[in-house]
């Protein structure tokens, strides 16, 4: 009789993604695999050995239960009808051989699941690993241009299509090719012709498969099309729900739903039909080759026809059974591979994306004073030196940290076809405050994203304390730069551990004081736990002022020697904006600050003004310089464009 | 919550009902074949009668057919069924949230709605298929199987019945323990997922700190613990085929030996221990069976859950019994209203505001974040209803209006505005269905829309993306001051609609109000005080308390917060940014 799980008729429906959906398209499968299988062998060699062999060993045992009925019948209960005295010892010792084959095979089972449930999730906590600790490295323009809703969907789609196939497809990939080889093979020895009739069985259901699957993936695709529309819709409609209340638009938002929902539900019915059907017309004609081989193999056992017997034909019964199963099964299991090769591809696509080239030497290190001269040092004397070990003959220099930014005709565009920063130069003593103002798209963020490198210019030359900031260590500059986003995010944990972000090993005392510089202790106070109160879903339950003096404060602890401000403080009303700014003032005194705000209170008092057009520098000067040159800044801070 | 949901069922009553009547005739049928088999082997090849062999043969194909045609049904009522379910879900949920409150629509959050709307749908789906198809056939399965058993020797059946309920002890201890431990994985797997999450949009935070390596310590650790609890819960899971197996084993080796017996002493035929054994598959495959189904249901629970929510909720803001369809003149009355989102906060949003607006008014409303001011103007076209006292419009209560009619009246450009996907002309007729080209062009004029339109290649053609993302912050605001403006109401509400667009042009705009709807009372929200200070009158606001009420000149004189406010932005309009003129 057939024994284990992986011999049960299918009686589950299908699910979401219907093994049946259309098989997307994949370059190249061979490599793909090859990596992929490189990619799980690793580590796990010896493990997919045992488990190949704990497979081979349930099927084994399966088979050979199968083949005990025609023992059990011709050899045993036939001849010992005939005795007047039956002896039961010989079967005795067979049966227990037949236990102890059994018991092994369900040892192999468990051993088989059980490293299986090792190997697949040891390689899912790799591969997410491997994912993130890769994506880290990517530099901000893979961020820039690919969805963020792809990258997630690359961790939790594609890597889930893994898993399934890891864990479920390939040993049961593994079980159905030894099952049907195993079974193949006893099959023939039992009788050919009845071997022959199971095959052409076999043939009629591949047949039908494709016949209704093929009718069932058409309408799949039509119901993955339409599900999408569906959800599509949804999405624009409940995001933007308050509209639709404030222009009475709810009728005319249903009316649309309806027509939607009704196609979804006329692909989704056909879809599921199809693939509701072909379950019992499989197992019908599953039954009808039983059937068939029951007539057949009866008439050959009645006539002794090459010595086939009662006991060969329950036996073989029987591997007919467990044949049609597994051949159903590798066709499906094929299905759900290609999916998860398709999910791989996006996977390895992310992990070949190049990371962030860094070629700087120039690091940066605490120094003191000795004789005038800088030496490194381990204190903390609050002073810092770019440590710059020449190439050619390994000598070292020091030159103190003092926030000297300067811009030597400096071009740049996101795209090599456009430029959007054109010949800028720039300089920055230590201890300024330079602020740029311009329209949108003047192209003053893109200022900041060269300054810490995000981006790479194109063309001049961004010196950093008289060192191109091409030869300093990446991490080293941005640790010199302090930077509050116009986006603020924050993570999930605690507002203190929020705010030490900036600077890991701050005392309680130093994040307290920061928030006090950034005037954010106040409204701190007032939150439920505090310091302590989580702060979930980008700080969600904060509003976008108190989210941007968090910002400022952590920030504020890294107590970087150069500050850049992109609209830091957008989000804060004018009066709190003063505060903020007073503590700011005390904190930046003697350091570099960029600032970027569209309001004339945040740049007023600035050293410098840069005021950009296009990406070109149109004016700079200090506010009073820029009013009496009455050009383009004093159009703006007056108000009297346009038509006046 | 059953019978929420079985209301939804609808129309499919019928093949609810006619799925598992189907699956149980494909039971049936499926039962009595290893019974004509028993008599293939015994009464034909056993007794050498050919002609009987074939007769059975044909009783099992007819039976075969039979309960491929069952089968079939089954399978197309439950596709019907489940589907056709789905959609009333869909569209009851989607019917309801037509008619929630903007308070009723903060609750659920927009992500929680769709996820409601897509997701758990789908799971309710699968969930409902199963539960129509598996679960009265398994059980059914498993009695006809034990019955059956028992028809042919009752001494033999009685292995099965013990094996069965030690399976069943087993497997549902197993399932129990496993799904407690997935319960406990699943959340941490979100969590791990929202990390990531965090960690793309936020990227450059990460950057900018050098924070790279801490970030990955906190992943691998994350992913670590997630690891050590997966394996802990498949551990468990791994326990279930070789118990099935060994149950099933040693069924197999029972029935052998004592079947053999009882043979040999002629109490059983050997076509009847064949069927026997395979009444063995039959029954421990349901229970199998019966289990996943446990996990099934156990796991769509949840969705259930969040469904029946969206259907139950009941908005706070319904229609009058007997409406007022006329709204008289765009005037405006506060009278001691207080305002909570809340009902159990302590401190108010609103707090006893008394105020009255002429109709034709321009009136600015200024304060500090957090000051409540789209809370005030929220209140007018009852998007929130007022905790305590009184808003008036055209000398009524707005509670007494009929809701369409108010608020097509009362026209609110909102502070997150959103356009929808289509083009120009589409977008702006939700202000209008009937509006001509003529006036859409008019509106967009007005609300100096016009412009940056007219430069694009399609002009009012061009088709705007989802969200309106293939057009500027400035830009978008003036089409949704344009497609308000359709709306010809009596009250116009802009809350900080011009925030994106140049100091300029919010000047005309402005100027074009006054030139042009002269009688529309207008409010205006702005932070940028050249925003409001040319309007009749200015609101400020300062933590949900009225703190001045008056003409620029009487605030400048009078008020501290109006005057600091002044004073910070000084001159001209304190404001850099040209916005969507770009």
């Amino acid at each position: 009789m057939p024994a284990g799980t992986q011999n049960a008729k299918p009686v589950h429906g299908p699910g979401p993604r219907g093994p049946r959906g259309p098989r997307p398209r994949i370059k190249n499968p061979g490599k793909l695999i090859a990596r992929l299988m490189r990619y799980t062998l690793k580590n796990y060699a010896v493990h997919w050995l045992i488990v190949i062999l704990c497979i081979v060993v349930t099927v084994l045992a399966s088979v050979q239960g199968t083949l005990f009925m025609q023992t059990l019948i011709d050899e045993y209960i036939l001849p010992l009808i005939k005795q007047a005295d039956p002896d039961f010892s010989g079967l005795a010792a067979a049966i227990r051989r037949v236990a102890v084959f059994y018991l092994a095979g369900a040892v192999a089972a468990y051993g088989h699941t059980r490293i299986m449930a090792t190997v697949s999730q040891g390689t899912m906590r790799r591969l997410r690993n491997d994912l993130f600790t890769h994506m880290e490295e990517l530099p901000v323009r893979y961020f820039d241009t690919h969805s963020h809703g792809d990258i997630m969907s690359t961790y939790t789609n594609d890597i889930d299509t893994l898993r399934q196939m890891i864990s479920q497809s390939i040993p049961q990939f593994l079980n159905s090719t030894i099952t049907i080889i195993s079974v193949f093979i006893s099959m023939v020895m039992l009788n050919i012709p009845l071997t022959l009739l199971t095959l052409a069985m076999v043939g009629v259901t591949l047949f039908s498969t494709k016949k209704i699957g093929g009718l069932s993936s058409k309408y799949f695709v039509a119901q993955q099309k339409d599900l999408a529309a569906v959800n599509g819709y949804i999405e624009e409609m409940v995001s933007g729900q308050k509209v639709v209340k404030v222009f009475t638009h709810e009728e005319e938002s249903l009316r649309r739903f309806n027509e939607l929902n009704d196609q979804l539900f006329a692909s989704a019915d056909n879809a599921n039909k199809f693939a509701n059907i072909l379950m019992p017309v499989n197992a019908q004609i599953g039954n009808i080759s039983y059937v068939l081989c029951a007539i057949v193999g009866g008439i050959l056992a009645l006539n002794g026809f090459g010595g086939f017997t009662l006991g060969g034909l329950a036996s073989f019964l029987s591997f007919n059974k467990s044949f049609g199963m597994p051949v159903n099964q590798l066709s499906m299991q094929i299905n759900s591979i290609v999916m998860a090769l398709a999910g791989s591809e996006r996977v390895f696509a992310m992990l070949d994306e190049k990371p962030e080239a860094d070629n700087g030497y120039v690091t940066l290190v605490r120094a003191k004073k000795e004789n005038g001269r800088l030496v490194e040092t381990a204190e903390r004397t609050g002073l810092w030196a770019w440590k710059h070990t020449h190439q050619a003959d390994g000598s070292v220099d020091y030159v103190e940290l003092t926030g000297d930014v300067v811009f030597d005709d400096v071009d740049f565009g996101y795209v090599p076809e456009k430029t959007v920063l054109h010949n800028v130069d720039l300089f920055a003593t230590p201890g300024q405050k330079i602020a740029f103002v311009g329209s949108t798209g003047a192209g003053k963020t893109t200022i900041t994203n060269l300054i810490n490198r995000f981006y790479d210019i194109q063309d001049g030359k961004i010196r950093y304390d008289g060192i191109n900031i091409n030869k300093i260590k990446k991490d080293d500059l941005r640790h010199s730069l302090g930077i509050v986003l116009q986006d603020t995010h924050l993570f999930t944990a605690t507002v203190m551990e929020n705010i030490r972000y900036g600077k890991l090993d701050a005392t309680d005392e130093e994040v307290i004081a920061a928030a006090k510089l950034a005037n954010a202790d106040t409204f701190i106070q007032q939150l439920p736990d505090g310091y302590q109160t989580m702060l979930t879903g980008d700080g969600a339950n904060l509003s976008q002022g108190q989210r941007q003096l968090l910002a400022i404060a952590r920030a504020a602890i890294a107590d970087p020697p150069v500050l850049i401000l992109d609209e830091a403080t957008s989000s804060i009303d004018t009066r709190t904006e003063k505060i903020v700014q007073n503590g700011m003032d005390k904190l930046m005194a003697g350091r570099t600050t960029f600032v970027i705000a569209h309001r004339l209170s945040t740049v007023r008092n600035s050293d410098c003004i840069v005021v950009l057009e296009q990406g070109r520098v149109i004016e700079r000067g200090n506010h009073d310089k820029l009013i009496e040159k009455r050009g383009k800044y004093y159009q703006l801070y007056t108000g009297n464009l346009a038509e006046e | 919550m059953l019978k929420t949901l079985g209301a939804q069922v609808g129309e499919f009553k019928k093949d609810s009902f006619l799925t598992p009547v189907f699956m149980v005739l494909e039971v049936l049928m499926e039962t009595i074949i290893p019974l004509m088999m028993a008599s293939i082997i015994d009464n034909g090849v056993e007794a050498g009668s050919i002609r009987h062999i074939f007769f059975m043969g044909f009783m099992m194909i007819v039976a075969a057919g039979f309960s491929l045609f069952a089968g079939a049904m089954g399978g197309r009522y439950g596709a019907r069924a489940s589907t056709g379910f789905a959609r009333n879900l869909r569209r009851t949920m989607y019917e309801n949230i037509q008619t929630f409150s903007f308070s009723n629509i903060d609750r659920f959050s927009t992500a929680g709605l769709v996820t409601r709307l897509t997701t758990d749908v789908t799971n309710l789906q699968n969930a409902y298929q199963m539960i129509l198809r598996m679960c009265v056939r398994a059980p059914i399965s498993l009695v006809c199987a034990m019955f059956m058993a028992f028809f042919i020797s009752p001494r033999l059946a009685t292995i099965y019945l013990i094996a069965v309920v030690i399976l069943g002890v087993i497997l549902a201890f197993l399932t129990v323990k496993a799904h407690h431990y997935f319960s406990q994985v699943f959340p941490k797997y979100d969590d791990l997922n929202a990390s990531v999450q965090e960690n793309v949009s936020a990227i450059r935070v990460v950057k900018a700190y050098v924070r790279e390596d801490y970030e990955k310590k906190k992943f691998t650790d994350a992913s670590k613990s997630l690891y050590h609890m997966f394996i802990k819960a498949e551990s468990v899971i791994a326990f279930n085929s070789p118990v099935m197996q060994i149950t099933v084993y040693s069924c197999i080796i029972a029935i052998s030996w004592l079947g053999a017996k009882m043979i040999v002493g002629g109490t059983l035929t050997t076509g009847e221990m064949m069927s026997l054994l395979t009444y063995c598959m039959n029954i421990m495959m349901s229970l199998m069976m019966l289990s996943m189904i446990f996990v099934m249901i156990t796991m769509s629970i949840a969705s259930a859950q969040r469904i029946c929510e969206v259907i139950n909720e009941t908005s706070d803001i319904t229609n009058p019994a007997h409406p007022e369809y006329t709204v008289a003149d765009g005037s405006i009355e506060f009278s001691h209203v207080t305002f909570r989102y809340n009902q159990n906060s302590a401190k108010p949003v609103l707090d006893d505001i008394t105020l009255s607006i002429k109709a034709g008014e321009t009136i600015g409303i200024i304060g500090g974040t957090g000051s409540s001011k789209s809370s005030l103007v929220n209140l007018i076209s009852r998007l929130y209803d007022v905790s305590d006292g009184a808003i008036l419009v055209g000398g009524k209560d707005v509670r007494s209006y009929d809701l369409d009619t108010l608020r097509n009246q009362v026209a609110v450009v909102l502070q997150n505005n959103v356009l929808f996907s289509g083009t120009i002309y589409e977008n702006l007729r939700w202000g209008d269905k009937n509006a001509t080209d003529e006036e859409c062009r008019r509106a967009c004029r007005l609300a100096c829309a016009d412009e940056f339109i007219e430069r694009f290649p399609d002009g009012y053609d061009t088709y705007i993306e989802q969200g309106g993302t293939n057009v500027s912050g400035g830009q978008k605001q003036r089409l949704c001051i344009a497609r308000a403006l359709l709306k010809k109401p009596k009250i116009l509400i802009l809350d900080d609609s011009t925030s994106a667009v140049d100091t300029a042009t919010d000047a005309k705009i402005r100027r074009a109000f006054a030139e042009e709807i002269p009688d529309t009372t207008r409010l205006i929200i702005a932070q940028r005080i050249s925003s409001v200070q040319n309007a009749d009158r200015i609101i400020v606001l300062n933590n949900g308390v009225l703190d001045g009420f008056g003409t620029h000149e009487e605030l400048l004189a009078t008020n501290e917060i109006y005057r600091d406010v002044y004073e910070s932005q000084t001159q001209g309009s304190g404001d850099f940014d040209e916005g969507g003129a770009a």
